[in-house]
């Protein structure tokens, strides 16, 4: 298809995202991220019956958290999309990457001794 | 089994705010298995102190671990060594494990991480209900297996109050009517007729009205 999306994005494989656990997100961000995406498959059509519905439930307790650390819920998000739909991967791949960037960079980047900032993404 | 939940995250942000270093200790007993305060919640708290302190510009070091039981004075002793290294500590065990952490270790300062709610049952993940209220002496035998106590809002000892409608209790149309199940149980069991006998009143010396309250086994002690 050779679709575009942001180079600046670094996706980690899970094999659903039922796997994607809280620590692990608050780890992105620890580690620099200035946004994490997690994309799970379609509403309905999870493979592992629930997964996609609980990685939900955790981003938005990870959001939730992230909102209270004073680094912003809406750095990280969930979206549904299936395998086939490549198109709409890179479009959300942009969609994210823009918010970010109008964001800026994350506020562990800002402080004194990080290294340059960079988005880092989950994806399944 | 104990059943807690997590302190909001400000609240203890406020509480820790002035240290460098600082030891969050989980426990591996009851608070593990109702996910307050095990591994994984001390993982998540310290990342998000982490996050929050690296963002204020405030260098702090923060270490994790649990511990088998932190009721039991043995499993704190392998901390023993680290505690000096510290500033402070938090711990996501229960009251209990919390105040043995603080006993063990009096020079230093123990905060709590999660509030400590009752002992009670799992009834799915996330959903925990009051069983039990450690009153001392127990009377399922003469409730068919479930305590008026910790099951009625008034802990009434002889049947339901006038607050209870349709199986629910006045104080909340959420709360079952402890007595309503009471009745069903014994209903089911055959043995409605338990509601003739006058009860006793009960002896709460043995519960929270003798003060603090201590066991003593000289049989198994050593």
């Amino acid at each position: 298809m050779r679709l575009q999306y942001p180079a600046n994005i670094k996706i980690i494989k899970v094999p659903c995202t039922g796997r994607v656990d809280i620590t692990h997100m608050l780890s992105a961000f620890e580690e620099g991220a200035d946004g994490v995406f997690v994309a799970g498959c379609l509403e309905g059509d999870c493979h592992y019956l629930k997964g996609n519905l609980r990685a939900r439930k955790r981003v938005n307790y990870v959001k939730q958290i992230l909102d209270k650390v004073k680094i912003g819920g809406e750095r990280i998000e969930m979206y549904n999309l299936s395998a086939g739909m490549g198109g709409r991967f890179a479009e959300i791949a942009r969609e994210m990457g823009t918010r970010i960037k109008e964001l800026g960079p994350s506020p562990i980047n800002l402080t004194e001794g990080r290294r340059e900032s960079h988005i880092g993404e989950e994806a399944a | 089994m104990i059943k807690a939940i997590g302190k909001p995250i400000e609240e203890i942000i406020e509480l820790v705010k002035d240290y460098e270093t600082l030891l969050i200790a989980g426990c591996d007993g009851c608070v593990t298995v109702c996910e307050a305060g095990g591994l994984k919640e001390v993982n998540v708290l310290a990342a998000a102190l982490r996050l929050y302190f690296t963002q204020a510009g405030k260098k702090m070091q923060i270490d994790e671990t649990t511990c088998t039981r932190q009721c039991e004075r043995e499993y704190l002793d392998p901390l023993a060594d680290r505690a000096d290294q510290y500033d402070a500590m938090i711990s996501l065990a229960c009251g209990v494990g919390c105040q043995h952490l603080a006993e063990r270790f009096p020079e230093k300062i123990v905060y709590p991480g999660v509030d400590t709610c009752f002992m009670g049952v799992n009834l799915e993940r996330g959903l925990y209900a009051e069983r039990c209220q450690a009153c001392g002496k127990c009377i399922l035998a003469e409730t068919g297996g479930i305590c008026p106590i910790a099951r009625c809002s008034k802990r009434m000892l002889n049947g339901p109050c006038g607050g209870s409608s349709k199986g629910k209790c006045e104080v909340n149309s959420e709360i079952d009517c402890g007595w309503h199940l009471i009745y069903e149980r014994l209903k089911t069991l055959g043995q409605l007729e338990r509601f003739q006998q006058p009860v006793s009143p009960k002896d709460w010396s043995t519960s929270r009205d003798g003060g603090p309250r201590k066991i003593v086994r000289e049989d198994i002690r050593v």
